[in-house]
């Protein structure tokens, strides 16, 4: 009982489970981290709310500090008619996208949100999608009220500009349950009126029951054929008239053929009909679909800038403050721009100095100061004071948004030729001959039987098994993966992975981790009492450096008096042991040092006595070394970065050449790249996570994007990987391999199947019973072979598994 | 035999009513979320308090 012990002396927060180390709150026998966690607590507390920690431990998110007119934006009456999902005098509905939700509390709480408030009528959580459905009355709570109240519990709604677009409203497609249903109904009912059939009671069944039956199926299956089985003529035709084969064709020549047969056997009187095989054919392969499109519905792959930027900002009309709608944003407009928030137009300085955060745009690790009248490209973070801005060009004309034109962004990159549309065109072109081959052989028995064996063949090649094999076997890997903290947007990025051969990777939050950095200190050595003064300093700091010095300095945090902050300079401030400043080596009163080239640095003055300064590395993922020497073994690797040369050094040995790395990529640059390599006929897998990346993982066949928490925002891509399992990616793209492997194989048997079918269909041997056998032997085979093979393959592999934390409740 | 044509009669309206029933459902959006429904079905109608909140 160790932990016990442990837990005494350091207490968890109640609200939020963190070990509260900097301070401890007591509060009605119960201890908390900071003042915002304990306020919730009062809050729900107040409300009768506390089943929220009844119903898991320490459910809570910690507090962030709270800007106060953060949200003013949404009394914008443009603003939230856009946000806003239906509208009625006053009854309001708003369906809210909050990445913090992760248990089932969380759920408990937002659905019982409207008794902490008269005018919310119901809040409906969906956990899967991660949003929140809310019913208000809007004269008696606004919407910016309804918002600053679930921030003041801790689920703030991610609100950006793509939240008041069309296609963030869409609606769930439904269509595919409908089918799946009536398919299903049909198969069922069908099977069942086939049941005589296939006892062969010919001698006891009346001749009309046989008609009635036949007639039962055939309005059974109408609307299997022109309802369920719709979406793959759709595609057939589309494929044919691009003159391309896919898989849909010889699906849909089976899907005909078998109807029409049966059709006339019923209508002719002459036999029972294939309308067993018929319905079941399409009910199998819609569970197929519906098996490979489940997809992970909270992430979202296809985000553009729009989810990156605010969907409102801060404008200056004749000196008075308004919110104004991104979209209303006109050239010349005068904008304000806090500590935090992003430039959502390229504009030109009209303050003194600014300190602009462009690591997510750019890749540059560092924040760029700019002066009065330099020009400031939209995406950058404004770090430390207000800055005003004149807007100089429209938000969808900017040096960033510009990127989202180019060609990469409308090609699709699915309809690449895939292993499966190959293997279906030259199954169909072996399956016409045939049948055409025995029509003419029959030919000499009359047409009627050459006919009968001519369909025969055509029903029993008909591709079932085949065109089960690649939902199945790609749909289960994609669950695997999401089990290891890989998420694939849909199945096909699995075989465009198994191709690839040529890796890119992005240096800043790729390579490197985005937050922690190696911190060391030079100099002479700090007692406690001045690293705790330091601490106490830099917390009130918004700089990079500070935040990386705050989480690397152990100790209580003191209040500290006069404290000033000089943008590009540094900080300082009154402690407990005298005066502390911090920064540049001119602030601090030092000269200087080479390392500055290299890594960020901090310079340490106490009561104007120089002490040494702090070194800031770069920190490098974990066994990032390991990763890059196991797949250098078997593919190219390349780096493209938006940073400086600085860990050029560092990185050089893990490349096999030196023109295999490059440094100052515009994001234009880094598509370009992508491009030449693709021309030279490479098959390329990009990884990044900024904005900047956006256009080379569009262009890259893969692209996958790296995320520390994979609800935040990241780039469009086909993938996105969990930041603490970049370990496991050369296993990931082997496991691909393997997946490809088990699809080659499953081909092999179900094309057997198929054969041995045809050797019976040739010689006119197939009757109803036949068929209503071999098809779902053949798909059973296959789809418990591949799901058999892809588990054991994933054991094999051993992955390892996510390090536990618990916002992972992917579903 | 004749009842056969009766019972048959019934065996498909009895599936139609459930297919009925499960595109009703589709429509009704039960099938858009299948993961919150399972954990809201065992919450307490009201907000209780702690010492009443173990069932017996």
């Amino acid at each position: 009982m160790k932990e016990s012990a442990s837990d005494l002396e350091n207490p968890k927060c109640y609200h939020c489970g963190d070990a509260c180390d900097a301070e401890i709150i007591e509060y009605q026998e119960k201890t908390f981290c900071c003042e915002g966690c304990k306020t919730v607590y009062d809050l729900l507390n107040d409300n009768d709310l506390c089943t929220y920690y009844d119903l898991e431990q320490n459910p809570g998110m910690k507090m962030k500090k709270s800007v106060g007119n953060k949200f003013a934006y949404l009394d914008n009456e443009e603003v939230s008619q856009s946000l806003l999902e239906f509208r009625d005098e006053n009854l309001c509905k708003i369906r809210f996208f909050i990445p913090q939700i992760h248990c089932s509390s969380c759920i408990w709480l937002l659905e019982n949100i409207h008794h902490m408030r008269e005018g919310i009528v119901q809040a409906q959580v969906n956990f899967v999608k991660k949003e929140a459905y809310i019913t208000y009355y809007q004269d008696q709570i606004t919407l910016r009220e309804l918002v600053e109240l679930m921030a003041s519990i801790g689920y703030e709604p991610a609100i950006s500009l793509q939240s008041g677009t069309k296609e963030a409203k869409k609606k769930v497609n439904r269509a595919l349950y409908y089918k799946l249903g009536i398919a299903g109904f049909a198969f069922g009912n069908i099977m069942l009126l086939s049941f005589p059939e296939y006892l062969d009671v010919e001698q006891f069944l009346d001749p009309n029951f046989k008609r009635l039956f036949g007639y039962l199926n055939l309005v059974l299956a109408l609307p299997v054929f022109f309802y369920s089985a719709s979406e793959y003529f759709i595609s057939a035709f589309k494929g044919l008239r691009a003159r391309y084969i896919n898989i849909d064709v010889p699906v849909s020549i089976g899907i005909f053929v078998l109807f029409a047969r049966s059709t006339w056997e019923i209508l002719a009187d002459v036999g029972p009909g294939f309308m067993d095989s018929f319905s079941m054919f399409v009910f199998l392969l819609l569970v197929g679909k519906w098996y490979q499109n489940r997809t992970y519905q909270a992430l979202s792959f296809d985000r553009d800038y729009k989810s990156y930027f605010p969907i409102a900002i801060t404008r200056l009309v004749d000196g008075e403050e308004e919110s104004v709608a991104l979209a209303s944003l006109a050239v010349n407009d005068i904008i304000l721009v806090r500590n935090g928030e992003i430039i959502p137009a390229d504009s030109t300085l009209l303050s003194n100095e600014a300190q602009i955060d462009y690591s997510f745009v750019t890749g540059e690790s560092e924040p760029v100061k700019k002066k009065s009248t330099n020009v400031i490209y939209a995406g950058g973070r404004q770090t430390g004071s207000v800055i005003k801005l004149r807007v100089d060009k429209p938000v969808s004309q900017s040096y960033l948004t510009r990127l989202w034109n180019q060609d990469a962004f409308t090609r699709d990159k699915t309809a690449m030729n895939r292993l499966i549309d190959k293997v279906s065109q030259n199954f169909t072109i072996v399956v016409l001959f045939l049948a055409m081959a025995s029509l003419f052989f029959w030919m000499s028995e009359g047409w009627n039987s050459a006919l009968l064996v001519f369909t025969s063949v055509l029903i029993i090649a008909c591709p079932c098994a085949l065109a089960l094999t690649v939902p199945f076997t790609f749909g289960n890997a994609l669950r695997i993966f999401g089990k290891y903290g890989f998420y694939l947007k849909n199945t096909d990025s699995i075989e465009r992975m198994s191709k690839v051969d040529t890796l890119v990777f992005d240096k800043t939050g790729t390579l490197t981790s985005s937050q922690a950095d190696t911190i060391e200190f030079h100099g002479n050595e700090l007692s406690n009492e001045e690293l705790q003064a330091i601490k106490s300093v830099v917390k009130h700091s918004a700089h990079p450096v500070s935040a990386s010095l705050y989480k690397y300095l152990d100790g209580a945090v003191r209040s500290v008096k006069a404290y000033q902050e000089k943008v590009g300079q540094g900080i300082a401030a009154e402690t407990t042991i005298g005066e502390v400043r911090l920064g540049a080596a001119a602030w601090a009163g030092a000269e200087a040092v080479s390392e500055e080239l290299l890594a960020s640095v901090a310079h340490v003055s106490i009561n104007g006595v120089y002490k040494g300064y702090f070194s800031l590395k770069k920190d490098y993922r974990d066994g990032l070394d390991n990763v890059l020497q196991s797949l250098s073994e078997n593919y190219e690797l390349y780096l493209l970065s938006g940073d400086n040369e600085a860990e050029f050094e560092r990185l050089k040995p893990l490349f096999s050449s030196e023109d295999h790395l490059h440094f100052h990529q515009k994001p234009e640059d880094k598509l370009a790249f992508i491009e030449k390599l693709q021309q030279q006929g490479k098959q390329v897998l990009m990884i990044g996570d900024g904005l900047n990346d956006a256009g080379a993982l569009k262009q890259a066949d893969v692209g996958i994007s790296m995320a520390d928490d994979v609800f935040q925002f990241s780039p469009a891509c086909d993938a996105i990987l969990k930041a603490n399992q970049f370990s496991e990616l050369p296993k990931l793209l082997n496991y691909a391999k393997s997946a490809m492997r088990i699809v080659r194989m499953s081909f092999f048997i179900s094309i057997t199947y198929n054969s041995i079918g045809m050797f019976f269909a040739m010689q006119g041997l197939v009757t109803p019973l036949f068929a209503a056998i071999l098809m779902p032997i053949s798909s059973v085979t296959v789809v418990s072979f591949v799901t058999i093979a892809t588990n054991w393959v994933a054991k094999k592999v051993q992955f390892r598994e996510i390090p536990s934390s618990r916002s992972e409740v992917i579903v | 035999m004749s009842a056969i044509y009766v019972l048959i009669g019934f065996s498909l309206l009895a599936a139609l009513s459930f297919l009925g029933a499960f595109i009703w459902s589709i429509k009704n959006g039960q099938y858009d979320d299948d993961y919150t429904p399972s954990v809201r079905i065992l919450f307490d109608d009201a907000p209780l308090n702690k010492s009443n909140s173990n069932p017996k």
